[in-house]
């Protein structure tokens, strides 16, 4: 009995190894690496040199990292919550179109397949403040719109609106959890007399709540580490830095600029740890307030 | 049968050797020759290539195709497997060859017996750290006004009034010029270019903003600030920089119906290139193409352009010299230039002539080869940029030099979108970059 059960574990071992080699030489492996990188000075021409903490001591004082998480945090406290709440609109609607679902579902899905440079390029025709065709819109009733991509006030919103392009990657999962909470409870919550909106708050929210809090949680992290959209927007045209004042400076923008604009590896790699330590911190956070808030179905609340 | 298990075996050690495939590394090939940064998109670069593997049918030149990409050089360098050719923006070379990742060319240049001084002096200084040449500089543009001859007289103006030698009158004409209505620009008056025209404003007030050695900075120059102040003040004065910016992000640069066709724009401070891009689209509109100039009326130009490099490290050095020795010689160039010429003149088009940085070549490519077709725009504008070509300035390599771009780009953005006054901007600017230094010179 026991000697089958080592063989069965010497088996799993045998089929995990692929996925061991790959996360040691592609995830575990780089990571150290760039932990004892951020202890250096290095410049990819000449061999790193030990300098402590130093590079953490300058990220504390930066100037552009105070820039760049103020802009992040902006972004990411205005893109969670918009991004939820349209979704779930979207998903409620779509829970009511019968047999059109199918449909919809995949017409709401297809803006997700866009490249993101695409995507960018596409944007700043469209957010143009003088003549792009979101504040034409606005014109027809009567609203002068924005310079969304030069105004500094108005770079992040902007970036927010075009960021709720792929809201239908989150509308699908809410769209499926929807369908499996229990048909029963709307019964007997209408037998009670309850109002669709108290349904909603107290049948509906309750019931895909594990959903809701997984994507809080994977669109936090995604959008404290936005990057792809801001940078071909703001910063890609070559030698082009800015034009709005910093305004579209995030995160892992001023990484890449110190990185590969500056060559500076060690203090990249420093930004990239301290970005992981918020990101585990937010999430650590979030874990603590579901145990609170999400319930699991067949869950003792 | 024995072949096939030796390919079996030989396979997975290959791939889990690192190797990647199952040749050996192109750059080992001793006939081998790599490019990075250099692409073959019209007769420039097909007919100088053709000139380089005639001369040398032992070479296997191979050609990375694609745009210059910083990230994949620099790591290339640091992986000890650069490419035996790179070809770059000068300025960044510069920063390349302060930084130690290009090499020197001097032996190169004196076994070819290369005349330095047939090179444009500024885009010498570029690629020149200390006191040895590191790169062979290519194309050269240069900065100038290009007036919008219809806009301008619509307001009743000169177009010869568009100058920058008096700062004072430029801010009232750019006023006259300008269309604005109920806060939005319908007209640019005049577009300054910052912040990317910096260098030149400075210089124009009296100050480069990094001196000799590529380590001596005066971004908090009272002159600097001066001009920053200035240009923003511009920029201010014709609708703010968000609506000013997003009204130029409309223009359709690069088509039939530009900003000059369209009488979106009066004036603009701008790269030589464009001439040709105006006179391809549309070559009826009607320009001045006028010097940018010091306060005191003096033509003044900056200097732009490529150049090719050595890697440091390079496996063929020796080819890598003899084929930028090439591409950069008077006759290839002149080739080039006819291979353009005649490749046009069979679309039916005019050709505008090449700009080098190669003094020689440009004198025999505007003798001989130059067809402009009655074409206007080409007709008034050549003339000035070769005119200025030897007037150009360049600001010296230094080793941070993308951190200076940024400090004082940064600054100038600070003061355009109001964040912050030119002196705080500026000064803030050259704390940024006297830090930068500091690093790079403690590496």
């Amino acid at each position: 009995m026991a000697s089958v059960s080592r063989r069965e574990s010497r088996a799993g071992w045998l089929f995990l190894l692929p996925w061991i080699i790959g996360f040691l030489a592609f995830t575990a492996g780089p990571m150290l690496f760039s932990l004892w990188l951020s202890l250096t000075h290095y410049d990819m021409l000449k061999p790193p040199r030990f300098v402590g903490l130093e590079n953490y001591r300058e990220a504390v004082r930066d100037e552009r990292v105070a820039t760049a998480l103020w802009n992040t945090a902006f972004y990411t406290v205005l893109h969670v919550p918009s991004q939820i709440v349209l979704a779930l609109a979207l998903a409620s609607l779509m829970r009511r179109a019968g047999r059109a679902a199918g449909f919809f579902r995949t017409v709401l899905y297809l803006p997700v397949m866009t490249p993101p440079v695409a995507l960018a390029a596409m944007f700043l025709l469209l957010l143009n403040g003088q003549n792009g065709a979101i504040n034409e819109f606005l014109g027809w009733f009567g609203f002068t719109g924005p310079n969304w991509t030069t105004d500094p006030a108005w770079v992040k919103p902007g970036l927010v609106l075009m960021s709720l392009w792929t809201v239908g990657s989150t509308a699908v999962l809410y769209l499926a959890a929807l369908t499996r909470v229990p048909l029963e409870r709307y019964e007997a919550a209408r037998l009670d007399g309850a109002s669709p909106w108290r349904q909603f708050w107290h049948v509906t929210l309750p019931g895909i709540s594990g959903t809701v809090y997984f994507t809080v949680v994977v669109n936090t992290i995604a959008s404290l580490q936005v990057f792809t959209e801001a940078y071909a927007m703001f910063f890609g045209a070559r030698d082009q830095q800015s034009k709005e004042g910093d305004a579209a400076l995030f995160y892992v923008i001023h990484l890449f600029q110190e990185a590969f604009g500056s060559l500076r590896m060690g203090y990249a790699s420093a930004l990239a740890w301290g970005l992981f330590v918020v990101i585990a911190a937010v999430t650590a956070v979030q874990v603590r307030l579901s145990r609170r808030y999400v319930h699991y179905e067949g869950e003792r609340s | 049968m024995g072949g096939r298990w030796r390919t079996a075996v030989l396979v997975p050690l290959l791939l889990a050797a690192g190797c990647g495939g199952l040749g050996a590394d192109p750059a080992d090939d001793p006939r081998a020759l790599v490019t990075m940064g250099f692409g073959l998109p019209d007769e420039h670069a097909t007919a100088r290539v053709a000139v380089f593997r005639r001369a040398n049918p032992d070479v296997d030149l191979r050609i990375t195709e694609g745009a210059f990409d910083e990230q994949q050089f620099l790591s290339a360098v640091a992986a000890g497997e650069p490419p035996d050719v790179v070809y770059a923006d000068r300025r960044k070379l510069g920063g390349y060859a302060a930084r130690g990742a290009v090499v020197s060319l001097a032996d190169c240049v004196r076994e070819h017996g290369v005349d330095l001084g047939q090179f444009r002096e500024a885009a010498l200084r570029q690629v020149t750290y200390g006191s040895e040449v590191h790169g062979l500089p290519d194309f050269s543009s240069v900065r100038l006004l290009i007036v919008n001859n219809t806009a301008v007289r619509e307001a009743g103006l000169d177009p010869a009034a568009v100058a920058t030698s008096d700062w004072a009158a430029l801010a009232g004409v750019t006023d006259r010029l300008a269309r604005v209505e109920g806060g939005r620009p319908r007209r640019i008056g005049f577009d300054p270019k910052v912040p990317e025209f910096l260098p030149l404003w400075a210089k124009a007030n009296g100050v480069e903003l990094v001196g000799g050695s590529g380590v001596d900075v005066r971004l908090d120059h009272p002159k600097v600030v001066e001009a920053v102040r200035y240009t923003a003040d511009l920029v201010a004065a014709q609708g703010g920089w968000a609506s000013f910016r997003a009204f130029r992000d409309t223009f359709d640069q690069f088509g039939a119906a530009n900003q000059y066709v369209t009488g979106q724009l009066a004036a603009m401070a701008m790269d030589s290139w464009y001439i040709n891009t105006l006179a391809t689209n549309s070559p009826d509109v009607d320009v001045t193409v006028a010097p940018f100039t010091d306060r005191s009326g003096a033509p003044l130009t900056e200097s732009g352009g490529q150049a090719w490099a050595i890697p440091k490290g390079a496996r063929h050095p020796e080819a890598a010299c003899r084929f930028l020795v090439t591409m950069t010689a008077t006759d290839t160039w002149v080739t080039a230039a006819t291979a353009r010429r005649d490749a046009l003149a069979g679309a039916g088009r005019p050709y505008g002539g090449t700009f080098t940085a190669n003094r020689v070549a440009d004198q025999r490519i505007f003798d001989e080869v130059f067809d402009p077709r009655g074409n206007r725009v080409l007709e008034r504008g050549v003339p000035m940029v070769l005119a200025l070509q030897d007037q150009a300035f360049a600001l010296p390599p230094s080793p941070a030099a993308s951190e200076l771009v940024r400090a004082w780009e940064g600054a100038v953005n600070r003061v355009l979108t109001g964040g912050q006054n030119a002196e705080e901007a500026m000064a803030q600017a050259q704390r940024e970059a006297e830090r930068a230094l500091r690093r790079v010179g403690g590496r």
